[in-house]
């Protein structure tokens, strides 16, 4: 391919790298390359305006998009990680947490809460993969599970939305025990016929996937998010052999049967709501 | 019987060598006084190595090719066993035991996890790596117990589910997920064993239950040694350091309450002595299932469920 590149340093012309923009004001699509300006990423819901590329966004972003405006109210907005095994390993795990919670502002990998969509009180949760991974561990855990109970004792719809690695390392058993939790609360939830939606985003994987993210009445995914169990670099290692392309992306997976509905983010609010509109809780 | 020798049992076996060349060769000599000392001696060798035994180690003895599996328990502690096959809609998984079988007066649905003993048994049971239909066929027949008031005992002894490109095609994580959320509201008692290694989701995919007892040299966690290594050191040598952190062992998880009980092993380990093994462990599950089948079925969910959901650290 050679004679398609200019060999003379002293023909080329240099041209500063697109992806150091000043001050933040303009982002580059990954996917496509496209410069966007920043006001025109956030109306078009941190998509790119000209591949579809969904962005990783968190739980403040989709609250936004999916909660009707001042009707939030936050649960058990103080919890935060204890470190019950004391784990270290080439860093300690409490300052792990530390740094994590300065650098993103928040205090664990996920938020719950309260509010309306399309007017329908519902209870939601949305997970953050910038926090050590979308992580779970016992906070993850039990705020969800808290949320699960709220959603039973109040009879409302739940919504979760995941982006996570799996299972959080450094509480060990404890982490895994997180995914029975959860798991066990939304076996009640079913039991009293409440409808609980489950969003996939990029990515959701381990036991994330093996617990809840699982287990929606309807399971929704956004376009190229990949779901999973294993990661794909374990799969490639086991089986001595490339993956197909696409593998473990939404599109693959509801392919093979375990999503709904893939939805655009700038319907996901529109398709909960229809969903929502079909699986109504009976009162009383 | 062990064939296979870890190497913190070396000082051990080569002092029991010694004392069987002596015992041999005592015809006609006066050392019975140093053949006592040195079975003195061995024996609280054998008491200070296996009793304060590393994490790592522990470790090693879950894996040790001579251990004990689930057809091992199953052939020494029930009766009348029948084999149950396939999840009624891909296939029947080799990695997953099940059947109705007799415990004392108990009749139950057994469920576990096998491993093979040789690399062709091994290939046949896959390493005892689930695949997604193992995990059906396991809620399948819990299904089947239900149906008949039969209680589960469930044996768990598995290095993970099988990371594999067909397992993702027919759903790993749903499979799992499934089983947590079923076995949680399961209208049987469910009593779990981990019987020697509790790999992550792959193990706790048949491990919810009201009862949850853990052999002494078992470990459980969220991650193996080994790839918890690699991922948090970014190098396989660390496995020794992760085991510690990780805090998998039956001594670490019963105060966290992940566990209920820990079952005692024979001095060295389960594979020093199966039959001795297989006693301790009837004798507990006998218990565990006399008290069980008393509660009503809502009231053991209930606190099932209640039991989990009180799992886990936090501050708020």
């Amino acid at each position: 391919m050679a004679w398609f590149k200019r060999q003379r340093q002293n023909i080329t012309t240099e041209t500063p790298p697109k992806d150091n923009l000043p001050d933040g004001l303009w982002e580059k699509c990954p996917q496509c390359g496209e410069i966007m300006h920043k006001k025109q990423v956030e109306t078009n819901l941190w998509t790119c305006i000209k591949c579809n590329n969904h962005f990783r966004i968190g739980s403040a972003e989709y609250f936004a998009i999916l909660i009707d405006e001042g009707t939030f109210k936050e649960y058990d907005k103080k919890m935060r990680s204890a470190d019950p095994l004391k784990f270290e390993d080439t860093k300690k795990y409490t300052q792990r947490i530390e740094n994590t919670i300065k650098a993103t502002g928040l205090l664990d990998a996920v938020r719950t809460g309260t509010g309306k969509l399309m007017g329908r009180d519902v209870v939601i949760g949305c997970m953050d993969f910038k926090f050590i991974g979308g992580s779970m561990g016992s906070v993850v855990g039990e705020k969800l599970a808290r949320a699960t109970h709220r959603a039973l004792k109040g009879k409302m719809p739940l919504i979760i939305i995941s982006s996570s690695g799996g299972a959080r390392m450094m509480e060990g058993a404890l982490s895994l025990m997180q995914m029975a939790k959860t798991s066990a609360r939304l076996a009640q939830l079913a039991d009293a016929k409440i409808p609980f939606i489950s969003v996939l985003t990029d990515p959701t994987t381990g036991g994330t996937t093996a617990s809840y993210a699982m287990l929606g009445d309807v399971i929704i995914a956004e376009p190229n998010a990949l779901i999973g169990f294993a990661g794909p670099r374990v799969i490639k290692q086991t089986i001595g052999r490339d993956l197909p392309e696409g593998f473990q992306r939404a599109e693959f997976v509801l392919d093979h049967g375990f999503v709904d509905t893939i939805s655009h983010r700038k319907e996901l609010k529109q398709t909960i709501s229809n969903f929502l509109d079909f699986l109504q809780v009976k009162k009383g | 019987m062990a064939k296979t020798i870890l190497d913190f049992e070396k000082p051990i076996i080569e002092l029991e060598e010694k004392l069987a060349e002596m015992k041999r060769a005592s015809d006609g000599l006066e050392i019975d006084g140093e053949i006592a000392v040195i079975e003195t001696k061995v024996r609280q060798l054998k008491e200070n190595i296996y009793h304060s035994l590393t994490r790592w180690q522990k470790v090693q003895l879950a894996r040790h090719p001579d251990r004990p599996y689930t057809l091992d328990y199953i052939y020494n502690i029930t009766d009348n066993f029948v084999e149950m096959h396939g999840d009624r809609n891909f296939g029947d998984d080799k990695a997953v035991v099940c059947g109705l079988a007799k415990i004392g007066d108990f009749k139950v649905m057994i469920i576990g996890q096998q491993k093979g003993r040789d690399t062709k048994s091994n290939l046949y049971r896959n390493f005892g790596m689930p695949n997604p239909e193992g995990y059906r066929k396991a809620l399948r027949l819990m299904k089947l117990a239900e149906k008949f008031g039969l209680p589960v005992v469930t044996l768990l002894d598995t290095p993970g589910a099988f990371p594999g490109l067909e397992a993702e095609e027919r759903g790993q994580a749903e499979a799992i997920a499934r089983n947590l959320l079923e076995m949680a509201r399961l209208k049987v008692p469910i009593v779990v064993v981990i019987i020697g290694e509790g790999a992550s989701g792959g193990a706790l995919g048949m491990g919810v239950g009201d009862r949850i007892l853990m052999l002494e040299n078992a470990w459980y966690s969220v991650i193996s040694p080994e790839s918890c290594s690699s991922i948090l050191w970014r190098s396989w040598d660390f496995k020794e350091q992760a085991a510690e952190a990780l805090k998998l062992t039956a001594e670490d998880l019963l105060p966290l309450k992940v566990i209920d009980r820990i079952i005692p092993e024979p001095l060295g380990g389960a594979h020093k002595d199966h039959t001795k093994m297989a006693e301790i462990l009837k004798s507990a599950l006998l218990e565990e299932l006399a008290n069980l089948v008393k509660i009503k079925p809502d009231k053991l969910v209930d606190a099932r469920i209640e039991k989990f959901a009180g799992i886990g650290e936090y501050q708020e």
